[in-house]
């Protein structure tokens, strides 16, 4: 038992292979391995959400995931979704917004946010808070997370728009 | 929280799996979405020396909604979630599902995981009851089918064997008004109490009705006698009355933090008068 | 000047400086997921440790067996209190005065408590071994109920002379710690007896956790070549950790370096010392490697710094009219195994004795006890400064019960015993100072904007609609109006182990006119360095975008006593501002001297310097930032940096005024918050875009603590709560929209005149939550329940009341 088992990783464009115990949380392995420390560790019971990454397009608690069953998959974390000079939209709007504080929950929120406005890209008040129900904040009583998410869903409409 | 080492498997096909199975014993255990799973084994309140991931198995997936509904044991809430088809021939499944978890446990969570392991807090194994399915499992000696109803002994215990799978749920698609009650705390949470129903109309009087809950004892509880009631009743406050009496003699719940026994039967009561009036509606 | 010149107005705003929403700088890192905490830190060779905990909450422990842990490849050391002993570390003080155990050193007092640590290569090496080792116990009694304990024969701390005094005085019994007594026990007793009205409650404000999203954990690395300790920890008070590190390891604290990096949210969970501290420290001393401790959410939420657990005995009394005439209070205080409460030492129940909170109150006595039952340590202050919110839930709730006595609305009973606005300064019964305040604005605007008296309207058809069989939902209308003692405080009377509770900023202009400052405090979420740099922005007239705000190293901060308590704004915001009034201080001599005239002809205004009565003569903060570096200036030092120790000559008196509209529906017990209006008076407002998150952020924890988070015990003390399953927390659905509004009474004391705002949402909040679910069935009868108001105990309070037929 506890063998190690080489594992593949397609994180944020970038192929990763390395050995790693079966047991590993995906968490530790995107953190301690790939130095991708944005996703964070909360309640490591699959409750709050500041470990979300989106795992073969479908967003997941990375902490309740064995690095084994993700082997082969495609991961998005919070370091792929923009860069200084360029940074996602959500980015943008959770800082002109107030959407964080102390910033622990921030990553798992953008991630989260971000597959919610892929899925439903003009959502109500009452959409965002249902659809963000994964995600636990401490700080902000979620009142500028959610007007952060509807801003960014609205800018990214009006690009779309531009674009068309 | 940290989980004890295991060697991990994650087969291409079910033989692959059953002979795992067979071979670990109880040592073995299967990991669909693994939302029940690992939180345990992080605990180390679950020893799992071999993981069988079923990730990899095509056989579980996928949702046939005819008039019988087959739904692969490996579709998770957010595939039942999206499924139109599904979600115009048995919408209480929907309903039920966006009651389970948040976003990321749905689209993680599995029918065959939530049917599967037993606890008695899980949602599926109620509302299956309601829906009178019928479980395919499967085993070194092929495939079996057990109705849900006869499925659960305690909590998880079930009629599944050590080297059998759960392939599938199937049910005939519901007939009439639907619904799916559900009291929690919060988001994320277990039920306090939950209720399914099922109803369908002659007229104005109950032809067929179909009631289970969930979390109110060892195993989901379908209530056959409070079900019986309703029919050739008008469903009236006194029927549903009647009605909800009955559930309250079948269901055992225990204390925990969502509250004392007496506090359960009454949301019990509540949660199953509404899903009635409800589902009564939609008939 | 010439047209390209920015008017004054467009100087001032180019600051960003006080009352300018500014946005926060630290966001650019957080939203790309490049914060550094704690668990973000990786060192060379860095080992990790691991708790074996006790599952008992009261044994003792037979032996300990580490053989096979220190058998598995990978395990390095197995820490018992036996090997900590030699050093003297297998007890460690804590801030009430009290010691703790390190490791159980022969019996364990609350379930989870630390008995051994093991350091491993990794964590998961750490924890395989943490399940190794063996430890036989045997079971004692166990006491979880504090009014118990002071009957029972078991003795908790067996470690305690049961006949000497505590760090606090007498003790009454061995499992009794303290009592603490304020006011005037025999006029107050004098005043219940003889007025026309007395109520009285028991108040219980249970115990719950804070519970932040990143748990407490630290680095230690003990680099042997130069004899330096670097800890890196989770740290509200960097400069106390490496104080008390430094007493009780006898390193020299100039050779101990303290860093607190981000912090994911503390409030009030990381001021403490905690066991995993220490054993790090230890561990990397012995190893001479960094050894990384960081506990999971269990062990958070059931053995690091509970909050509450108060029993709250009280009685008001008041005229027929409803004038109060006195305020009594016993409190049975539990702590829990070691008395680990985080408060300035000459206040073992902290600041209770603000308990008469915004009332006139001529007569008042609190006698507090403290008390040693087999629960987790620690007493802090969750999102308040130490012990007011449960002040605040107190009196909140007396004044509830005693206008239920006089048959009185609630609104009125506050208006008529306010402390009127030109009482201020007021001393207060039990002997506090109020800087200022003006209780009756604040409380008509609220009562108006909510439409005070058509919700009570509302609220009196629905209950006769209930009544009729209608509906089956309640309406509450939860009041409180809250005063807040914050900004610990003046070194006269507020230390924490013997440190005085100043505060630090240390400022150093660059010759381009940007600047450095660091202080003593260090931010968890609330934006320090976002609002310091505006209220040195405004003082020494550079922008805020050109001034970095540094904190938490101790090798390079000012010392400070942290972060905890709304004590940010009062102390270290007025060192800071008092810091940049001494560069401008000197700045003026400069400007005076490159515009050749003498100091006292040359004015601030904005960003400059002006020659009085010839504004086009003048001198940029930024010109005369330079010059200070190039020029040879008479009798002038070259450089431009100050600071600044504040020691606060008062506390501050933040205030608010809170109303909740909330819907209870009487079968299942669920509620719905229709409405929540929150007005806050912080004195200056330094950037309202982040008082208005402060203030979202503080009301929803005290929703939670209302309406159904907390730490519970079985009998066998064991924790029923131990993760977020259980502990709750709400998502974005279970939370509501609040409105916020503010009035405006700066402090007369504080440099600026700002008091402070992080903690008032919790202090007010919970008491308007509650009161909500009492106001609902007052109509019924409801005088008094327990918090938490979650399901089922709404659900009883309604079965209790007869409504479920």
């Amino acid at each position: 038992m506890s063998g190690k088992m080489q594992i593949k990783l397609k994180v944020n464009g970038e192929d990763h292979e390395f050995l790693a115990e079966p047991r590993e949380l995906l968490v530790h392995a995107l953190r301690e391995r790939l130095n991708l420390t944005g996703s964070h560790v909360g309640c490591e019971t699959g409750h709050c959400g500041v470990c979300t990454v989106t795992l073969n397009g479908k967003s997941v608690k990375s902490c309740t995931m064995f690095v084994a069953q993700a082997d082969g998959a495609e991961l998005t974390t919070v370091e792929g979704m923009g860069s200084p000079d360029n940074l996602h939209v959500l980015q943008e709007a959770f800082r002109e917004h107030h959407g964080l504080q102390c910033g622990y929950c921030t990553p798992g929120m953008i991630m989260r946010a971000a597959k919610l406005l892929e899925e439903i890209p003009n959502p109500t008040e009452e959409q965002v808070r249902f659809g963000m129900a994964g995600n636990l904040c401490r700080c902000t009583g979620y009142q500028n997370i959610v007007k952060s998410i509807m801003a960014a869903a609205s800018e990214m409409n009006s690009a779309k728009e531009a674009a068309q | 929280m940290i989980p004890a080492a295991f060697d991990y498997h994650r087969p291409n096909d079910l033989n692959g799996v059953i002979s795992l199975l067979q071979e670990h014993g109880d040592d073995a255990r299967v990991i669909a979405g693994g939302h029940s799973l690992i939180p345990l084994m992080k605990l180390r309140m679950a020893e799992v020396p071999h993981l069988i991931d079923l990730q990899s198995i095509s056989e579980l997936t996928g949702i046939d909604s005819g008039s019988t509904i087959r739904i692969g044991a490996m579709t998770t809430q957010a595939d039942i979630i999206d499924n139109a088809s599904l979600a115009s021939s048995a919408p209480i499944l929907k309903e039920a599902s966006l009651q389970i978890a948040d976003p990321q446990v749905r689209y993680m969570g599995t029918v065959g995981g939530n049917v599967a392991n037993g606890d008695p807090g899980n949602d599926m194994p109620g509302l299956m009851q309601c829906l009178d399915a019928t479980f395919i499992l499967r085993g070194p000696n092929g495939e079996r089918e057990v109705k849900a109803r006869d499925f659960y002994h305690a909590a998880y215990m079930t009629e599944r064997e050590d080297d059998e799978v759960m392939v599938a749920v199937t049910f005939d698609a519901p007939k009439g008004g639907y619904a799916y009650e559900k009291q929690k705390r919060k988001i994320g949470d277990y039920a306090t109490a939950a209720a399914a129903v099922i109803i369908s109309k002659d007229g104005s009087t109950c032809k067929e009705a179909s009631i289970a809950m969930t979390n109110l004892s060892d195993t989901p509880v379908f209530c056959a006698a409070a079900s019986d009631s309703l029919i050739g009743t008008s469903v009236s406050a006194e029927d549903i009355k009647n009605a909800v009496n009955s559930m309250i003699d079948a269901i055992d719940p225990a204390e925990d933090n969502r509250g004392p026994v007496e506090f359960k039967k009454h949301a019990a009561a509540v949660v199953l008068s509404r899903a009635i009036e409800r589902a009564w509606q939609r008939a | 000047m010439n047209d390209m010149t920015p008017d004054r107005n467009e100087r001032q705003a180019n600051l960003k400086g006080l009352g300018s929403s500014r946005k926060r700088v630290e966001d650019l890192r957080f939203t790309q997921g490049k914060g550094n905490y704690v668990d973000d830190i990786k060192l060379e060779g860095m080992l990790h440790g691991d708790f074996v905990r006790s599952p008992y909450a009261h044994a003792r422990i037979k032996s300990i067996n580490t053989d096979a842990a220190m058998a598995l490849d990978g395990v390095l050391a197995v820490l018992t209190a036996k090997d900590l002993e030699p050093l003297g570390l297998h007890w460690m003080p804590t801030l009430a005065g009290d010691k703790q155990m390190v490791l159980a050193d022969g019996k364990v007092l609350f379930q989870g408590q630390e008995v051994a640590y093991v350091v491993a290569k990794d964590r998961y090496i750490a924890a395989d071994g943490a399940e190794l080792v063996e430890v036989e116990y045997e079971e004692l009694p166990v006491l979880v109920d504090p009014f118990e304990a002071l009957k029972s024969d078991v003795v908790l701390r067996e470690d305690l002379d049961p006949k000497a005094d505590g760090a606090h005085g007498p003790r009454k019994h061995h499992n009794h710690i303290f009592t603490w007594e304020v006011g005037e026990k025999e006029a107050t007793e004098q005043v219940l007896d003889s007025s026309d009205v007395v109520a009285e409650e028991m108040v219980y404000y249970h115990r719950t956790h804070p519970c932040p999203l990143e748990t407490c954990g630290c680095v230690a690395s003990m680099d042997k070549v130069n004899g330096k300790l670097t800890l890196y920890g989770t740290f509200q008070a960097p400069h106390a950790i490496r104080t008390v590190v430094s007493l009780i390891s006898g390193l020299e604290e100039h050779n101990i370096r303290v860093i607190s990096p981000d912090i994911g949210g503390g409030f009030g969970n990381k001021v403490g010392a905690y066991p995993g501290y220490v054993c790090s420290v230890v561990a990397s001393i012995v190893t001479g490697l960094p050894v990384k401790w960081v506990e999971d959410r269990m062990e958070n939420l059931m053995t690091t710094a509970f909050a509450r657990d108060y029993w709250m005995k009280g009685k008001i009394s008041a005229t027929k009219e409803g004038k109060i005439t006195g305020l009594w209070c016993h409190t049975t205080a539990d702590h829990g195994g070691f008395d680990a409460c985080a408060d300035p030492t000459k206040f073992p129940a902290g600041f209770m004795n603000i308990c008469t909170g915004s009332y006139d109150i001529p007569t008042a006595y609190l006698a507090v006890d403290g008390v040693y039952t087999n629960k987790a340590p620690g007493g802090v202050a969750y999102r308040c400064s130490f012990r007011v919110t449960e002040a605040a839930y107190f009196i909140e709730r007396m004044i509830e019960v005693l206008a239920i006595e006089l048959n009185m609305d609630a609104a009125e009973l506050r208006r008529i015993n306010f402390i009127k606005q030109d009482q201020f300064p007021y001393t207060s019964a039990l002997g506090w100072e109020y800087d200022s305040g003006d209780y009756h604005t604040a409380w008509d605007k609220a009562l108006v904007a909510v439409g005070y008296d058509d919700l009570r309207k509302e609220q009196a058809q629905r209950v006769e609609d209930f009544k009729a069989g209608k509906t089956r939902k309640l309406l509450g209308i939860g009041l409180t109006h809250f005063t807040e003692i914050v900004g610990a405080g003046p070194v006269k009377n507020c230390d924490i182990l013997g440190l005085g509770m100043f505060d630090s900023c240390e400022i150093r202009i660059h010759p381009t006119g940007s600047a450095i400052a660091r202080l003593g405090t260090i931010s968890q979420g609330q934006g320090h360095a976002t609002t310091f740099a505006q209220i040195l922005a405004s003082e020494i007239g550079l922008p805020a975008d050109s001034i970095t705000i540094e904190e938490g190293d101790t090798d390079t901060a000012p010392y400070g006593l942290g972060t905890y308590g709304s004590r940010s704004t009062p102390v270290a915001g007025a060192a800071t501002a008092m810091a940049g009034r001494k560069i401008r201080a000197k700045a003026q001599m400069i400007a005076a001297y490159m515009l050749e005239v003498h100091d006292d002809d040359v004015e601030f205004d904005v960003d400059r310097f002006v020659v009085k009565g010839a504004p086009e003569r003048f001198k940029t903060m930024k010109e005369i930032a330079f010059a200070a570096y190039n020029q040879a200036i008479p009798g002038i030092e070259p450089g431009l940096e100050a600071v600044s120790y504040y020691d606060p000559p008062n506390m501050t008196y933040p205030f608010g005024a809170y109303i909740c509209v909330m819907e209870i529906d009487v079968d299942t017990g669920e509620h719905e918050i229709r409405q929540f209006y929150a007005l806050d008076d912080c004195g200056t407002r330094i950037n309202p875009m982040i008082i208005e998150g402060q203030v979202h952020g503080g009301l929803t924890e005290a929703l939670a603590i209302a309406m159904g988070q907390e730490i519970a015990y079985d009998n066998m003390g064991n924790v029923k709560t131990g993760t977020l399953m259980d502990f709750f927390l709400p998502t974005a659905w279970e939370t509501p929209n609040y409105t916020t509004d503010h009035t405006t009474t700066p402090s007369p004391h504080h440099p600026i005149g700002a008091k402070g705002v992080g903690e008032s949402p919790n202090v007010g909040g919970v008491p308007a939550f509650s009161n909500a679910v009492h106001d609902a069935f007052r109509a019924f009868g409801l005088r008094q329940v327990h918090m938490p108001h979650d399901h089922w105990r709404i659900w009883k309070t309604a079965n209790d009341l007869g409504l479920h037929g």
